[in-house]
């Protein structure tokens, strides 16, 4: 198993000013994956089977950053202050510069704004505290549930105060471990807006330094659409709401992502009403219809939530003068008129938008698209004229690819490989996502259209298998028997597309099947693996049993080489 | 509940003391509403929301009566209070359906309206179904036209009380909600509204900016259940509600029924005392077409005797101290749809007559809008409860959790009085009852404020300054 690890760090990533915590993107095409954890994951390794770059791609071992530490800094190569430069110390930027140092580059982090970037300050991690209240608010104020169990428990009640200290107070923590795993390494941490000056040549202030490889890794902000005015107070984006300074009767969220559906865990928790206005004609657009689709029965219909599908919060107006927050609703497809909202106050969950600007790109005529750096599968990036900038990468969700803190650190650490010698792409589709509401949803690989499109063009079949939790006993036991597990993949070789889970832990559970598909280890291979009893990893077991592989024999020889 | 209902008695309505001229029973005057074209049918209002009859008190008109737009046609007794009902369209009042002391079911036709004379023929076909219309009695002309501008309570009422599907949306007062053409409701609110099968277009809400919110409906659904029998039930039998029925409260009614066991704590006495107000009504009859409303000038009035007796406008809350209010806010009791609500004249001393007759306005069309915001309810130094408009001539009030005492106002009724030369008079008078808190407001000090309160009603001429 090449990639293992890693979760020993995962306090200590870092970011970069900002990362995005799993935005959505900000353009209703992309599949959002959103994500919230921060990254921990140290690799992703990902192959394309196209290239077979051997098996020196593999080569990583496992190792704890702690113990790479003693490594220190690099030295620095002859012409250049730095061998790599990171511009952003958000969780992509913090995952590569923890590689690089174990691979021996002396490594410089620029940041301007706090380090930990969007995940850690802004995003998945102080969303993660907020969460984890609403959860347990969540049980308590569930007479039923409660009831269930035997358990009496007087009303439930919480400190809004209480709550927003626990989110910041964690934010601080992870943010102090991350530039503590820095500086333990000896990577240069530089204060400052960074900005390319030509090839191999960075700004940061006043100064100027060379390293002979740079990373951008700049992230993302809120993406706030046109028409709608922020004032922090009632019209409020993720930045705003994770301080949770107030928790209004009403709160309008605009976008069913991630960002948009865990807010709406967190504040109906609270006491809460939620209106969810989504552009698309159904809500979580993102995830695999039938997990959408159960997700909505579970997480959206029973609770204080209504939606608005199929339309455009045209213009949105923050309270003032005694009038509520003004909403304003177009058809999303005819422009017209549709609806006008008034409530208490509106989340602006529309996805983010990369923090681009003031890098520098002209020197190096690269051209943003929608703000977004391009870059090849390597994340080299690529100039206005097609062709590659040479020393110049881009991870995270400055380039789009997928707007996940932990995708982010897969990218750079692929970029370090690279750098070091070792050819490297990284398989997005092996890249796990989870949205953390309660229950909370993941994903890793295709959807199911996507995987029968796929499978159309490509001329192979597709299979489709499904576990429930209610037959897990684990699950039973905690009286949380709502969710399904459900797999796509080929039936001709057992290889995994897709793995969707909405249940009780799932983002958890979601790394056998991801790792699976970073591995190419096929089904037939991994239905023999063990999975303690009774534990609710035997939802994703069941899952890989349930599975019918035709022959597997002639699939195996190979895969087995590739499974370590 | 902050304080809605922070008062006790009864609706009160406005504070016309005065019950005019002859007729004692007063009336409040929603209005009502007709349909179709040309014969338009006058439909028994819904004047709140619980309402699912209404008896006929009396009808103001007669049949063949030229009827203007926003002429009160009839008084219609609810649940709550008597109103007067008003009508939307010019037309003749062709047939009265209903009699006086009847009941109807809320929705159906009363009476019926013609737009020309010549249709009124028609149209008493068209009733003879429905009850012999024989020209009712009671048309005191002069009553009808009550002073709108007297009887906020009036207001207050249409307020809470949809009166028919259109008046409905208009009570819907929600900014968004154009005029109530928009249903403003929570997502929960509209969520309970279909698991209780409520309609959502018949509530008003009670939340911000008078969105409906759950408890409404919940409200209505825990109402509602005896409304739909009763209406089914009921045609013209006993009004009221359905006896041996155990009725929930509602959020309000929870609310007065708090502040009510909370006033026990306090001990009160009360003070009793008879104004003649023949000045007063000659001063309202003058400056009355200025906008000036009995309610203003009887706050003002108490507004400028509490200045002279601050004990009076204190208010005791922990029985060890008690505070001299720096201002004198006024609150006004004011029934409205399933309770009451003490809309607050703030600093009443102060203002001129013709401003606190325009905030009063204001306050009462907030009410109704429920757009009162706590402030405007909830700052009251002294309150005033008035049911002399329904002919009550004295009674007593409850004092309101936090305040140091309430006066509760009859109505004005000429007696006859000895004067001072030795003659026998006709005056009107009206009895004027205080209830105060006895730990920091004594006897003596309620006489001297009654006193005061006197002469100043008796020679009103500071009230315009």
């Amino acid at each position: 198993m090449q990639s293992a690890l890693s979760l020993s760090f995962s306090q200590s990533s870092l970011p970069l000013a900002n990362r995005p915590f799993c935005s959505s993107n900000a353009a209703p095409s992309f599949t959002p994956r959103n994500l919230r954890f921060c990254g921990l994951r140290r690799e992703a390794f990902g192959f394309s089977p196209s290239k077979q770059l051997t098996s020196c791609r593999f080569q990583i071992q496992n190792r704890r950053i702690e113990i790479s530490a003693s490594a220190g800094n690099g030295a620095p190569s002859k012409s250049f202050d730095y061998d790599l430069i990171i511009i952003g110390a958000g969780v992509g930027g913090h995952g590569a510069a923890l590689h690089a140092v174990e691979k021996g580059l002396k490594t410089a982090i620029i940041e301007g704004d706090v380090v930990g970037g969007t995940c850690v300050n802004r995003g998945c991690v102080p969303s993660k505290a907020l969460l984890a209240v609403s959860g347990r608010m969540r049980e308590l104020q569930n007479e039923h549930h409660m009831k269930a169990f035997g358990l009496q428990v007087s009303a439930a009640g919480y400190d809004r105060q209480g709550v927003a200290d626990h989110a910041s107070n964690l934010a601080t923590k992870i943010r102090n471990n991350l530039t503590n795993s820095m500086k333990a390494l000896g990577v240069d941490i530089l204060t400052g807006f960074g900005a390319v000056l030509g090839p191999q040549k960075v700004k940061y202030g006043d100064n100027i330094i060379t390293g002979k490889d740079i990373i951008i890794a700049t992230g993302s902000v809120p993406f706030v659409p046109k028409g709608i005015e922020v004032d922090g107070k009632t019209v409020i984006t993720s930045d705003h709401a994770l301080k949770l300074e107030s928790v209004p009767d009403w709160i309008a969220i605009v976008g069913s992502g991630y960002i948009g559906l865990e807010f709406s865990d967190v504040y109906t928790a609270l006491g809460s009403e939620v209106t969810f206005i989504e552009a698309l004609d159904q809500l979580m657009p993102g995830f695999d219809p039938e997990i959408s689709k159960l997700a909505q029965r579970v997480l959206i219909n029973p609770r204080k939530i209504d939606y608005h599908t199929g339309v455009f919060a045209s213009k949105i107006t923050p309270a003032k003068d005694g009038k509520p927050v003004m909403i304003e609703l177009i058809d999303a497809k005819t422009k017209e008129p549709k609806d006008t909202l008034e409530v208490d106050a509106a989340l602006i969950a529309t996805g983010r938008a990369p923090f681009t600007n003031g890098l520098g790109l002209e020197n190096i005529n690269v051209a943003t698209q929608r703000g977004f750096i391009p870059v090849d599968e390597r994340m080299r990036v690529i100039d206005g004229n097609g062709k590659l900038v040479p020393h110049l990468y881009c991870i995270g969700d400055a380039n789009g690819k997928l707007m996940l803190a932990h995708a982010a650190s897969a990218q750079g650490i692929s970029v370090v490989e690279q750098v070091t010698g070792t050819d490297h792409v990284l398989n997005h589709l092996s890249i796990p996502a989870a949205c953390f509401t309660h229950p909370e949803i993941s994903m890793v690989g295709l959807t199911e259209p996507q995987a029968r499109e796929k499978a159309e063009k490509e001329g192979f079949k597709v299979s489709i298998a499904k576990t429930s939790f209610k037959a897990n006993t684990k699950a039973l036991a905690e009286n949380e028997g709502e969710g399904l597990a459900k797999m796509i993949y080929r039936p001709d070789n057992g290889e995994i597309l897709g793995v969707h889970i909405f249940g009780l832990h799932a983002a958890d559970l979601i790394h056998e099947a991801s790792n699976a598909i970073a591995l190419g280890t096929r089904i037939q291979e991994i239905k023999l693996a063990v999975h303690a009893h009774p534990t609710l990893s035997e939802v994703v077991d069941e899952l890989f049993k349930a599975a019918k592989v035709d022959s597997p024999a002639s699939v195996t020889a190979q895969s087995v080489k590739v499974a370590v | 509940m902050s304080r809605l209902l922070q008062t006790p008695f009864l609706p009160s309505v406005s504070l016309p003391t005065k019950t005019r001229s002859s007729v004692p029973g007063f009336r409040v005057k929603p209005r009502t509403i007709p349909i179709q074209a040309k014969i338009r049918e006058i439909f028994m209002p819904a004047l709140s929301s619980t309402m699912t009859e209404g008896k006929i008190v009396s009808w103001v008109k007669s049949e063949g009566d030229k009827l203007n737009k926003g002429e009160s046609v009839v008084v219609v007794e609810s649940d709550k209070a008597d109103m007067d009902v008003e009508t939307f369209y010019d037309g003749y009042l062709a047939a009265i359906m209903v009699e006086e002391g009847g009941v109807a079911p809320v929705g159906s036709a009363i009476a019926l309206l013609a737009e020309t004379e010549d249709e009124i023929a028609d149209a008493k076909a068209k009733a003879s179904g429905g009850g012999d219309s024989k020209p009712p009695p009671p048309p005191p002309p002069a009553s009808p036209p009550t002073p709108a501008v007297e009887s906020p309570v009036a207001v207050e009422k249409k307020v809470a009380a949809p009166v028919s599907v259109k008046a409905v949306a208009a009570s819907s007062v929600h900014p968004a909600s154009e005029g109530g053409k928009r249903i403003v409701a929570s997502p929960y609110a509209k969520k309970l509204a279909k698991e209780l099968k409520v309609e959502l277009a018949g509530l008003v809400g009670s939340g911000p900016m008078g969105r409906i919110v759950a408890k409404d409906v919940e409200a209505v659904s825990a109402g509602g259940g005896v409304q739909a029998a009763v209406a089914v039930k009921e045609v013209a039998a006993a009004p009221g509600v359905e006896l041996g029925s155990v009725v929930p409260f509602t959020t309000m009614q929870g609310a007065v029924s708090r502040n009510m066991v909370e006033s026990l704590a306090v001990p009160t006495f009360r003070v009793g005392y008879t104004i003649t107000t023949d000045a007063l009504d000659a001063l309202y009859k003058k400056i009355k077409s200025k906008g000036v409303t009995m309610t203003a000038l009887l706050a003002k009035a108490t507004a400028l005797a509490l200045a002279k007796h601050p004990v009076v406008n204190s208010s005791c809350r922990d029985g060890n101290s008690f505070v001299y209010n720096s201002s004198i806010n006024v609150a006004v009791a004011v029934a409205i749809d399933g309770g009451l609500i003490t809309p607050v004249l703030q600093n009443a001393d102060k203002v001129d007559i013709y401003s606190l007759s325009r905030k009063w306005k204001e306050l009462v069309d907030k009410a109704r809008a429920k757009q009162l915001q706590p402030q405007e309810y909830n700052t009251g130094t002294f309150t005033l409860s008035n049911l002399g408009m329904f002919g009550v001539d004295r009674f007593d009030a409850i004092l309101p959790p936090g305040t140091g005492a309430i006066m509760a106002v009859g109505a004005s009724q000429p007696s006859t009085v000895a004067t001072k030369d030795g003659r026998i008079g006709m005056k009107n008078q009206m009895q004027v009852n205080v209830t105060a808190d006895h730990r920091v407001i004594y006897g003596a000090d309620l006489a001297q404020f009654l006193q005061t309160l006197a002469s100043i009603i008796e020679d009103p001429k500071d009230l315009t300054f």
